[in-house]
């Protein structure tokens, strides 16, 4: 009954292409076409003004700028989150001394411990760590002064040189831990009798890390790589509320925060939807060079 | 052949997944129409009288939205039950929200806004684009309407001098800016009087005092520097004006070329950049918002802090009592400048529009009509403590603050002396490059005659930019 079948499918996949096609697709495609008008935001019509926009953002310094900081964060967030995530995860699972394949002494608090910050909305984290760096009364400059390192202080946010870096650590901190919990499942996964292997075969802890562990997580941290760079490009909820002008000398400018300001500060929603649509394509771009390049692969199966 | 499992709850949930899916764009449908229904709104019309110039008509609903901030909206509440005195029979609607543009925006796009709107807060909508775009009631039949008190005077003369700035475009006043706001440094009483200083007349006198303040282990200034640096424009723009006259920040506002390089603008940034260089400011204030720099004000880290009136309100819950906050004009730059020591930097600001696509456009006028009666605008200062745009309208009474007898102290020493620069709310782009540099300017990181070139090259661009809409005072 091939007949049969084939409507089954049609049934069965109509509707929710069309749910996909009207939630999901319409709004990109009706994006792409208010970014080719001078749409104020508050009219029902839009006038059409072709490429202008994109030909516009591309003589922009700010929009390069704002870009420069997204390409940075791009490489940095995700490589210092992954190696904290993983050094962090490694000393929870396989790092404990004593001969047995375990963690190191206190594992179960200090896991607690790596998670908290994840489960703060960010918002609050926000807010949190505007009191830590307030040049004033912060955590942060009063702990370097009381540990004699107050030459080390500084005015976090509002210091061009310093801000983006501020920023970075914020994001670092309140986004190591979901990836020490990821790392750590992944970890538990690999059966212990490899380790015990290599621990007999005289192993050191940091071989074990980079010449057992490291290569059995391959697929979990390309993973994570996706995630963290998407998260990298957006980085929207923090930094408006950290640096809500795009910090000083706008040091801090993202895309996303660029598009927010453009749109909402000066009235010119044509405009922030080019940047709106170049962001996606960059996020598709990324998520596609990702898997690109790490298609050649030998699975390793125990 | 029946190929669906005869259970009724999966037809079920695949009935209601069909009907969103088809809901969704009927949604758009909708409003799409509504967008195109075009100006009928203002067809509801009864008779004009002496109390009702507009025509509005008697039973008419009012639909008033507030933006509900650092005043609350019981004012509005007050002046509601004042209109709905006059119009028993109309029905009033009111809200008071925090994101006007969030929740108006769509509104507007449908063609089914308000009658009346608080354009005001973090979320407002962009004055200058919907007045580009032809969304606002043109005001000038209220101002020559007959004054709620007196009908003998119209509303444009029970007004302060220069309120309706903010709001006129191009000779046309597209809003009615409400709350009346003078911009200059705030001091404790108390702390001045402990050391025997006083308030100077000159800005040498200004630095003088900021010496001895800094010798006393305080800081003389302190400034919020991530989210509010352009406060500190403020006191530059008067120096520049009280030196050379309004004339000085017309040109600025008018973008005329070299109008930043005018000999008092280049005093005057020279004179903010020497607050920096002699290291008169609180440290860390370029990492500090404004919440976190007024709260080291009132905590005694910081002498002097300049800001808008809207400051003893705003930091009311935090301020210890005996500060007696009281306000300080920012003193010239020599005694033989264009205006007077006593001028000073007013905006009014919480603007008020009537959309041109409102149902009601009589009613919402006939609303801010009775917004400026006298016992609507004493009501706003007893409660708020801030000044209305209504001219004399609390007389002397202060209301048991120190802070609103001094500012109506200042503004009677004004009298007509008052001046507003405009060009931060008619150009955005212009709006965000000051708040960068003059955030350098402060932090040190540039000094005035970087500060000046840069603004001035990006009015230069605005000027050349065809797609920004121009505006001429």
């Amino acid at each position: 009954m091939n007949h049969g079948k084939t409507r089954i499918i049609l049934l069965f996949l109509a509707l929710p292409l069309t749910l996909y096609a009207v939630l999901v697709v319409s709004p990109y495609a009706q994006a792409f076409q208010i970014s080719l008008t001078s749409w104020s935001g508050f009219t029902a019509d839009k006038p059409f003004v072709g490429f202008d926009n994109f030909q516009r953002l591309l003589q922009d310094p700010e929009f390069w700028r704002a870009l420069a900081h997204n390409g940075l964060l791009l490489v940095v967030v995700p490589l210092v989150t992954i190696a904290l995530g993983l050094f962090f995860a490694a000393m929870l699972n396989v790092g404990g001394s004593g001969g047995k394949v375990a963690g190191v002494r206190g594992s179960a608090f200090y896991s607690r411990v790596y998670f908290l910050p994840h489960i703060l909305p960010v918002v609050i984290t926000a807010v949190l760590w505007q009191f830590i760096y307030n040049p004033q009364i912060g955590l942060l400059n009063g702990g370097l002064e009381a540990i004699g390192l107050g030459g080390l202080a500084h005015s976090w946010l509002g210091d061009p040189t310093v801000a983006l870096w501020a920023l970075i650590g914020v994001l670092v901190w309140a986004g190591v831990g979901f990836y020490v919990v990821l790392f750590s499942a992944a970890m538990q996964s690999i059966p212990k009798d490899i380790f015990e292997a290599a621990e007999l075969d005289g192993a050191g802890r940091f071989q074990t890390l980079t010449r057992i562990t490291l290569p059995l997580l391959r697929e979990t941290v390309q993973v994570a790589w996706i995630y963290l760079g998407i998260h990298a490009l957006d980085a929207f909820a923090l930094f408006m509320v950290l640096a809500p002008s795009g910090g000083p000398d706008n040091s801090t400018m993202v895309l996303s925060q660029y598009l927010y300001l453009s749109a909402f500060q000066k009235g010119n929603f044509g405009y922030a939807t080019a940047i709106g649509v170049l962001l996606s394509l960059l996020s598709l771009l990324m998520t596609a060079l990702t898997f690109g390049t790490s298609r050649k692969k030998t699975t390793i199966e125990f | 052949m029946n190929t669906l499992p005869p259970s009724f709850s999966r037809r079920a949930l695949l009935r209601s997944t069909a009907a969103v899916a088809l809901a969704v764009p009927a949604a758009g449908l909708l409003a799409a129409c509504a967008g195109s229904s075009g100006d009928s709104g203002t067809a509801a019309e009864g008779k004009v009288t002496a109390a009702n110039p507009f025509g509005v008509a008697e039973d008419a609903a009012l639909d008033v939205v507030v933006f509900k901030g650092g005043y609350s909206d019981d004012y509005a509440k007050f002046d509601e039950k004042l209109y709905a005195k006059k119009f028993p029979k109309a029905k009033v609607s009111h809200s008071g929200i925090t994101e006007i543009g969030t929740e108006l925006q769509p509104r507007f796009v449908a063609g089914d806004p308000p009658d009346v709107v608080d354009n005001s807060g973090a979320k407002k909508m962009v004055l200058g684009t919907l007045v580009a775009d032809g969304q606002l009631a043109n005001l000038s039949d209220l101002l020559k309407a007959p004054s709620a008190d007196d009908p003998d005077t119209t509303v444009e003369d029970t007004l302060l001098s220069g309120a309706l700035d903010p709001a006129t475009f191009d000779g046309k006043v597209m809003g009615l800016p409400y709350v009346f706001t003078v911009s200059g440094f705030w001091y404790s009483k108390t702390l001045l009087d402990k050391h025997g200083w006083t308030w100077p007349t000159t800005w040498d006198g200004l630095t003088a005092l900021a010496a001895k303040i800094k010798k006393a282990g305080i800081a003389p200034f302190a400034y919020g520097g991530t989210t509010a640096p352009d406060y500190f424009f403020s006191p530059l723009m008067a120096l520049a004006a009280k030196q050379g006259g309004v004339d000085v920040i017309k040109a600025i506002d008018n973008l005329e070329a070299k109008a930043w390089q005018a000999e008092p603008v280049k005093a005057a940034a020279e004179a903010i950049a020497s607050l920096a260089s002699s290291g008169y400011f609180l440290k860390g204030s370029e990492g500090l918002d404004h919440t976190q720099a007024q709260t080291a004000w009132v905590q005694g880290k910081a002498a002097l802090y300049h800001s808008g009136s809207f400051i003893e309100n705003e930091m009311k819950a935090i301020t210890p009592d005996g500060f007696d906050m009281v306000f300080g004009t920012v003193p010239p730059l020599s005694k033989t400048g264009s205006l007077p020591q006593t001028a000073l930097h007013a905006v009014a600001g919480e603007i008020y529009v009537v959309p041109a696509k409102a149902k009601n456009v009589r009613g919402g006028k006939e609303y801010l009509r009775t917004m400026l009666s006298k016992e609507a605008a004493v009501n706003f200062t007893k409660t708020t403590h801030a000044l209305t745009v209504v001219k004399g309208a609390t007389g002397e009474e202060d209301f048991g603050s120190t802070a609103l007898g001094s500012v109506t102290k200042a503004i009677d020493a004004a009298g007509d002396d008052l001046f507003s620069y405009l060009f931060p709310s008619w150009y955005a782009d212009l709006a965000t490059t000051l708040k960068t540099e003059i955030a350098n300017l402060l932090a040190g990181r540039t000094d005035a005659a970087v500060f000046l070139s840069k603004m001035q090259a990006k009015a230069d661009a605005v000027a050349a930019d065809s797609s920004i809409t121009k505006f001429k005072r």
